[in-house]
């Protein structure tokens, strides 16, 4: 980590949580750290923190952790204004570190979007696109997940605190299958798994509910999507199901769209329409 | 009972086995049936083994198959070895706290049960017999390993049902064990009867068959066994060529095979963390709120990129290094460093590669093409 220096002794490290477009899943996982909460509580000061209290502490803030993607002219405003008052500023999760669920929008025009769902699209006032914090700031360390593992977040807190870098790794889910013992749905069944190409942390919770891997943590290091796909189209699977595959939570982390726009991309080429249900049910 | 001996014993005699290394204060593990694979589990008696289920491999593919026999060992090697009772994915070496200016350190103790294993494989005896060299009888010692393996008590299973990725002949692992063993159980099934011939490999198997009801091993059971094996033998249709192979890799670090395996590799790891004998492990420090200090050791893998990080970045940044790393590692220059190929022939790497990597096929490919350069020479630097 670049800025691991504490603040003087007779201080506590101040904390913050901030929200941009999300589901606050990654922030309840902060409140999730059930047995960890309380001593979290006494060796930081948490100064803004809405899931947890609407007492909110003026910055510079030591830590700041920033869930959620910049989709409005405001929010790209906003992040601005915390990246200059966080010592250290950590992404989390998803929508943070790769635009989120809602960068689907990145493949399609967004203003259809907005006039097919928005009985006055008029009123909205959002950007094109849904972007990563580090496509704004300057971002310290990014912690994948959709949402983040409670244990990696309380990692990387703990070791700002300890001024030491985190461990948390950059392999595949796979890794953390065969170290469970959870037996290879690729290999045993014809289960379309994300895991190769997803990067680790999550304890590969769906495999072991035999599901495949969602890649809700994102590309791993140096992941071979190209050749993971060429695999699943080879077990029958269409190019838009394997495009659909690579595009979910992380549709904008880099290698994930980038292999959904080679399978042909995840939504069809016809302009988007949406009925509204009176118009599905007719007049009453 | 002496060594080099053997009986012949029925279902209810692998079942008193079974209950006798219990009694003497065992674990007793074994082939276990879950999750559509047959893996290293709990075992009490024989009807906890898989009986009448049989595998079906080919690269990048395993499928179980349940039939109506008796048979217990039908079925080749599935993803999991018994590495992993040894050298176990996670193992905390110790912690440390501190209270006031003291710092207190404290190592885990081993305290389990002496571990007894019933059906290992001839090619998982020979995976041990690799580790050990590397853990137990090298430069240094790993306590963890030497607490359990030493006093491991091995029950062999001769191997009658290869897998098409089984290649132990190549490897002279298989399908016979003639070592590394307290007692070896050969499965015979056919007009006489569902049986074992039970060969004595030490004086604590002499001593635990002394339990277990059994007769002397007849001319007609000794010559069925050598017919088991035989057509085990015939059947392992997959080569390795081992001639002067560990040179034919190490002069060939340029060949233009690595960048097309490359095209194909994961970098997920999983040949590695199914392989039995590749040992890689990352040791990590980690520290609680409280403040208490954890070091760790856990499994690694070649394919990470974290792997070969030393200060400024990874040395194998380019998948094609790191399959070249691990290759070459597993049968060339494992000679140079433990005077043994680290490859033993299982077949599990070639199965559980999700898109069937053969290592098999690589090998060939490079020795047919002896000598030949990759095109781009930039690539050719990365992780020299």
């Amino acid at each position: 980590m670049s800025r691991t220096d504490l603040p003087e002794p007779d201080r506590r490290p101040s904390l913050a949580v901030w929200k941009f477009a999300s589901c606050d899943g990654c922030q309840l996982s902060l409140l999730d750290c059930e047995d960890e909460l309380l001593t979290l509580a006494k060796v930081v000061d948490i100064a803004h923190f809405s899931e947890m209290s609407r007492a909110s502490a003026e910055g510079p803030y030591d830590v700041s952790l920033v869930e959620g993607s910049i989709t409005t002219p405001d929010d790209a405003q906003r992040i601005l204004e915390i990246r200059s008052s966080s010592h250290l500023l950590v992404t989390i999760g998803a929508c943070a570190t790769a635009g989120g669920i809602q960068g689907l929008r990145n493949f399609a025009a967004s203003g259809a979007y907005a006039s097919a769902v928005y009985a006055h699209p008029e009123y909205i006032d959002a950007l094109e696109t849904s972007t990563p914090i580090a496509a704004h700031v300057e971002v310290d360390y990014e912690l994948h997940g959709c949402p983040v593992d409670r244990s990696q977040l309380l990692e990387v807190l703990t070791a700002s605190l300890a001024g030491r870098t985190p461990v948390i790794p950059g392999h595949s889910v796979c890794q953390e299958c065969k170290s469970r013992g959870t037996v290879c749905l690729l290999v045993a069944g014809d289960t379309p798994c994300l895991g190769p190409v997803t990067r680790a942390g999550c304890g590969a919770i769906c495999p072991s509910m035999d599901r495949g891997c969602f890649g809700c943590f994102g590309p791993a290091d140096t992941a071979n999507t190209a050749s993971l796909a060429a695999h699943l189209r080879l077990q029958g699977m269409a190019p838009v199901d394997v495009s659909r595959l690579f595009a979910t939570f992380n549709a904008g982390a880099p290698a994930f769209r980038h292999e959904a726009l080679a399978q042909g991309g995840p939504v069809p080429s016809a302009p988007v329409r949406i009925t509204h249900r009176a118009e599905r049910e007719g007049p009453r | 009972m002496r060594i080099g001996s053997a009986v012949t014993i029925d279902a209810e005699g692998l079942d008193a086995l079974i209950a006798t290394l219990a009694s003497r204060g065992y674990e007793t593990k074994g082939p276990v049936v879950r999750d559509g694979a047959i893996l290293p589990g709990p075992v009490g008696g024989i009807n906890d083994l898989p009986v009448g289920v049989r595998d079906v491999q080919s690269p990048g593919r395993y499928r179980l198959e349940h039939g109506e026999g008796d048979a217990v060992f039908s079925w080749a090697v599935g993803p999991g070895s018994w590495k992993a009772e040894f050298f176990p994915p996670s193992q905390e070496l110790w912690t440390s706290t501190l209270e006031g200016d003291v710092v207190t350190s404290e190592a885990p103790v081993a305290d389990v049960a002496p571990l007894a294993i019933v059906g290992a494989r001839p090619c998982e005896l020979a995976a041990l017999a690799v580790l050990d060299r590397v853990l137990l009888d090298g430069a240094v010692t790993d306590p963890h390993y030497a607490a359990r393996r030493v006093d491991a008590f091995i029950v062999a299973a001769e191997c009658g049902s290869p897998a098409s990725t089984c290649f132990c002949t190549s490897m002279g692992t298989g399908p016979a064990t003639e070592s590394d063993f307290d007692l070896a159980l050969t499965e015979l099934d056919d007009d006489d009867g569902h049986r074992f011939v039970v060969r004595v490999g030490t004086d604590r198997g002499a001593e635990i068959l002394e339990y277990v009801p059994g007769s002397e091993t007849t001319p007609r059971d000794m010559a069925a066994r050598q017919a088991v094996l035989a057509s085990a033998t015939k059947a392992i249709d997959r080569r390795l060529e081992t001639e002067g192979l560990a040179e034919l890799l190490a002069r060939n670090l340029d060949h233009p095979s690595w960048d097309d395996i490359a095209e194909r590799c994961l970098s997920c790891g999983n040949c590695t963390l199914v392989c039995p004998t590749c040992f890689c492990s990352d040791v990590s420090d980690t520290t609680d709120l409280a403040g208490e200090v954890r070091r760790q050791r856990t499994w690694a893998s070649c394919f990470d990129l974290d792997h070969s990080y030393i200060h400024g970045g990874p040395v194998r940044s380019s998948v094609s290094s790191r399959y070249r790393q691990w290759l070459t590692h597993k049968l060339s220059t494992w000679w140079d460093q433990f005077d043994s190929s680290g490859c033993v022939g299982c077949g599990r790497c070639i199965a559980w590669c999700p898109v069937g990597i053969d290592l098999t096929v690589e090998a060939a490919a490079i020795r047919a093409s002896d000598g030949a350069l990759r095109s781009s020479p930039a690539s050719g630097r990365d992780g020299r």
